[in-house]
C-alpha cells in the first residue's frame, strides 16, 4: 500500500520552480532516502507534504486520502520534523513534549514521554530549558517530538544535523528500528549520502525541483555499473587505446582523470587490452557509492 | 480548542517577556499613588484653584475613586503599547522562531490555531486590564479611602454620590476591555502578516499613534472618516462618568447622560476586532510556511 502517492506536484514562486510535476510514491513499512542539492526542491516537497505550502498544482495523497481534504486527520499519523529543530527556548524538554502531546487527539500519557525522551538519549536533560540545549540535544528534541504520538509515518529532514558521530549512528538505528520493527514509513532527507545508503530501501533524487532518479537502492547501484578511475603512465595513450575500441561507450566526460562506467567483468578485459599495448597502469580504482551515483545525475558527471 | 489556547496561555506566561507589562504597570502606578500619598493636597489644591473662589467642597476630594480616574486618563493611552508587545508576537514571533512549522503539523487547522492564539492573546489582554483595575481601583481605594467622585470637565463640574460610583468604573473597565482587545486584534493582524516581531510591534503602536492623532486634529478633512477611527472611540469609557442632571442641575442617580455614545463605540470596536481577527485567519490560512 502506497502511504505517500504524489502525482504532478509543483510549486512556483513567481518565475522560480521550485519543484516541477514531481510524481512518486512511498510503500509501508520503507525508508524512502529524499535527497537532492541544496535549493533543489526537497524541503519545499516536505512542507507540501505537511500542507505547509501550498501547491500550485498537482496532488497528494497520504495513506490513500487527499491532503487537501482530509488535512487534519492525515496529520494526525504524521511526525515530522523540518530543517532546523526550531523550539522554545523558554521551555524544558519535557514540557516541550508535554504541550505537543496535549495537540493530538490520540492520548499520549506521561509514560510515552518519558518513554521518548529515553528513546532519543534526553532523558537525564528533560528538565533543563532548551536555551541551554546543543544543536544535536535541539535536533534529538525534535526527533522526540516527531515520534511522540506514535505515527504511522515519519518525515525527517535532515534529520542529522549538529549530531556527533555517535549521534549520527544512533539516529539511524533508531529509523532502521522503526522501520524494521514497528513497520512505520520514514521519508528522510539528507546531505549525508553514506547514512542514507545504509538505512534507505528506496531513493529518489531531485535537480532544479525535477526527480532525476528513483528506485531500490540495490537496483540504482547496479554492481555491474561501476565506476572504473584509471591511473597510468600515459594517459593519452590509454585514451586512443579506450576510444578506439569497444570501451569508448562506457567512458565518461571528465577532466580530474579517467573514468568509465562499466559492468565488473569488463575490468580485466580493460586492464588486459592496456598492458598489452605497454601502458604503465598505476592504478585502477573501482567505485559504486550512491555519493557517485548522486554527482553523477545530479551533474552529468559523476 | 481548549487545548490551543491552554497551551497558548502556557507560553505567554512562561515567557519573561510577559512580565514586563504587570511590571511597568504596577511601578508607574505606585510611583502616582506615592506622589499624591505624599503632597496630594498640593495636587488637589491646584486642581481646585479656579473654582475655589465660586465652591466649596467638602469630604476627601482626592480620595481612592479620583486617583483611580487620574490614573486611568494616564495609563489607559499607553496600556495599548504594552499589549502590542504581546499580541504583535504570537504568530510572527513564531514564525521567526520556527515554531510555527511545528504547529502547523499539527491536526488542528489554520482557523482553529489562529483562533486559539487570538482567544489567548485577548485573555492576556484582560488579566492585564484587571491587574490595572486592581492597582488602579482597589489599592487606591484602600489607601486613601473613598467619597464622592468629583471630576473637573473643561467647562463643567460632575459630582458623583460615592455609593453610585463603583459600578461606573466596572462599566468603564469593561469598555476598556473592548479597546483593548481592538488592539490586541491589530496587533494580531499585524503578526500575521510578518516573519519577526519586531515590525508588527513596532507597526501596531505606530498605526495606534498615527490614528489617535487623527482622531484627536480637528481638521475638516479628517472629519468624515473620525467617527470609523476605532481610535476615536477607545477614551469613551469616560463616558460613564458623565451624569445626567434634572431641571435643578442636580445629578441624577445611576444615569449616564450619553449611553448612545457607548453603545455606538462598542458596537464601532467590536466590528475593527471581527475585521481585524477575519483578516488575520484569512492571511495566516493562504500563507506558505517558508520560515
Amino acid at each position: 500500500m502506497s502511504v505517500i502517492q504524489v502525482n504532478g506536484l509543483s510549486k512556483h514562486f513567481g518565475t522560480l520552480k521550485a519543484v516541477d510535476h514531481l510524481d512518486f510514491s512511498v510503500t509501508e513499512g520503507e525508508v524512502f532516502g529524499f535527497l537532492g542539492q541544496n535549493g533543489s526542491g526537497k524541503s519545499t516537497t516536505i512542507r507540501m507534504l505537511l500542507s505547509l505550502i501550498h501547491p500550485t498544482s498537482g496532488s497528494i495523497e497520504l495513506f490513500g486520502k487527499p491532503l487537501n481534504k482530509y488535512r487534519d486527520e492525515i496529520l494526525e499519523e504524521v511526525g515530522a520534523i523540518i530543517e532546523r529543530p526550531d523550539l522554545y527556548p523558554y521551555l524544558t524538554a519535557k514540557e516541550h513534549l508535554q504541550l505537543f502531546a496535549k495537540l493530538r487527539n490520540k492520548h499520549v500519557g506521561e509514560n510515552s514521554i518519558q518513554d521518548t525522551l529515553v528513546k532519543v538519549g534526553l532523558a537525564d536533560r528533560s528538565k533543563d530549558k532548551v536555551q541551554t540545549f546543543s544543536l544535536g540535544m535541539k535536533q534529538r528534541l525534535g526527533i522526540a517530538i516527531a515520534l511522540l504520538h506514535n505515527p504511522s509515518l515519519i518525515i525527517l529532514d535532515e534529520p542529522t544535523n549538529g549530531l556527533d558521530p555517535q549521534g549520527i549512528s544512533d539516529i539511524r538505528n533508531l529509523i532502521k528500528q522503526l522501520a524494521q520493527q514497528e513497520g512505520k514509513t520514514v521519508l528522510v532527507s539528507s546531505h549525508l549520502l553514506s547514512e542514507i545508503e545504509q538505512m534507505a530501501t528506496q531513493i529518489m533524487i531531485i535537480h532544479k525541483g525535477k526527480k532525476v532518479a528513483d528506485g531500490p537502492i540495490q537496483k540504482l547501484l547496479d554492481p555491474n555499473k561501476m565506476i572504473v578511475h584509471i591511473k597510468t603512465t600515459n594517459d593519452a595513450q590509454t585514451l586512443q587505446i579506450i576510444l578506439s575500441g569497444s570501451f569508448s561507450n562506457y567512458l565518461l566526460q571528465r577532466n580530474d582523470g579517467i573514468y568509465l562506467r562499466l559492468p565488473d567483468y569488463e575490468i580485466p578485459l580493460l586492464n588486459t587490452s592496456l598492458v598489452n599495448a605497454g601502458v604503465g597502469l598505476i592504478g585502477v580504482e573501482t567505485r559504486n557509492s550512491l555519493e557517485d551515483y548522486f554527482l553523477q545525475v545530479t551533474s552529468n558527471t559523476i | 480548542m481548549k487545548a490551543i489556547i491552554s497551551i497558548e496561555l502556557y507560553k505567554i506566561f512562561r515567557r519573561p517577556r510577559t512580565y514586563i507589562a504587570f511590571g511597568a504597570i504596577a511601578a508607574l502606578i505606585m510611583v502616582i499613588q506615592l506622589g499624591l500619598k505624599m503632597d496630594g493636597q498640593s495636587y488637589a489644591s491646584f486642581l481646585m484653584k479656579d473654582i475655589n473662589d465660586t465652591l466649596t467642597v467638602d469630604g476627601k476630594v482626592l480620595n481612592g475613586y479620583l486617583i483611580c480616574y487620574i490614573l486611568l486618563q494616564l495609563l489607559l493611552v499607553h496600556v495599548p503599547l504594552l499589549v502590542a508587545l504581546i499580541a504583535a508576537d504570537m504568530i510572527s514571533g513564531e514564525a521567526n522562531l520556527g515554531t510555527l512549522r511545528l504547529l502547523f503539523t499539527t491536526p488542528y487547522s489554520r482557523t482553529q490555531l489562529v483562533m486559539g492564539k487570538f482567544i489567548a492573546a485577548s485573555i492576556y489582554t484582560i488579566v492585564l486590564l484587571i491587574w490595572l483595575a486592581f492597582l488602579a481601583l482597589f489599592v487606591s481605594m484602600w489607601i486613601f479611602g473613598t467619597d464622592d467622585l468629583f471630576l473637573l470637565k473643561s467647562n463643567y463640574v460632575v459630582l458623583i454620590q460615592e455609593k453610585d460610583v463603583l459600578w461606573r468604573y466596572v462599566g468603564a473597565f469593561v469598555f476598556a476591555s473592548f479597546a483593548l482587545l481592538t488592539v490586541t486584534s491589530l496587533g494580531f493582524l499585524m503578526s500575521s502578516m510578518a516573519n519577526n516581531s519586531i515590525g508588527p510591534i513596532v507597526g501596531t503602536m505606530s498605526a495606534i499613534v498615527f490614528f489617535t492623532i487623527l482622531s484627536t486634529l480637528n481638521i475638516p478633512l479628517f472629519a468624515a472618516i473620525k467617527p470609523y477611527l476605532f481610535t476615536t472611540h477607545m477614551n469613551n469609557w469616560k463616558e460613564f462618568f458623565d451624569i445626567k442632571v434634572n431641571e435643578n442641575n442636580e445629578a441624577i442617580y445611576g444615569t449616564i447622560l450619553n449611553v448612545a455614545k457607548i453603545k455606538n463605540s462598542i458596537i464601532v470596536l467590536t466590528l475593527h476586532i471581527i475585521l481585524f481577527v477575519t483578516a488575520s485567519v484569512i492571511i495566516t490560512k493562504r500563507k506558505d510556511i517558508l520560515s
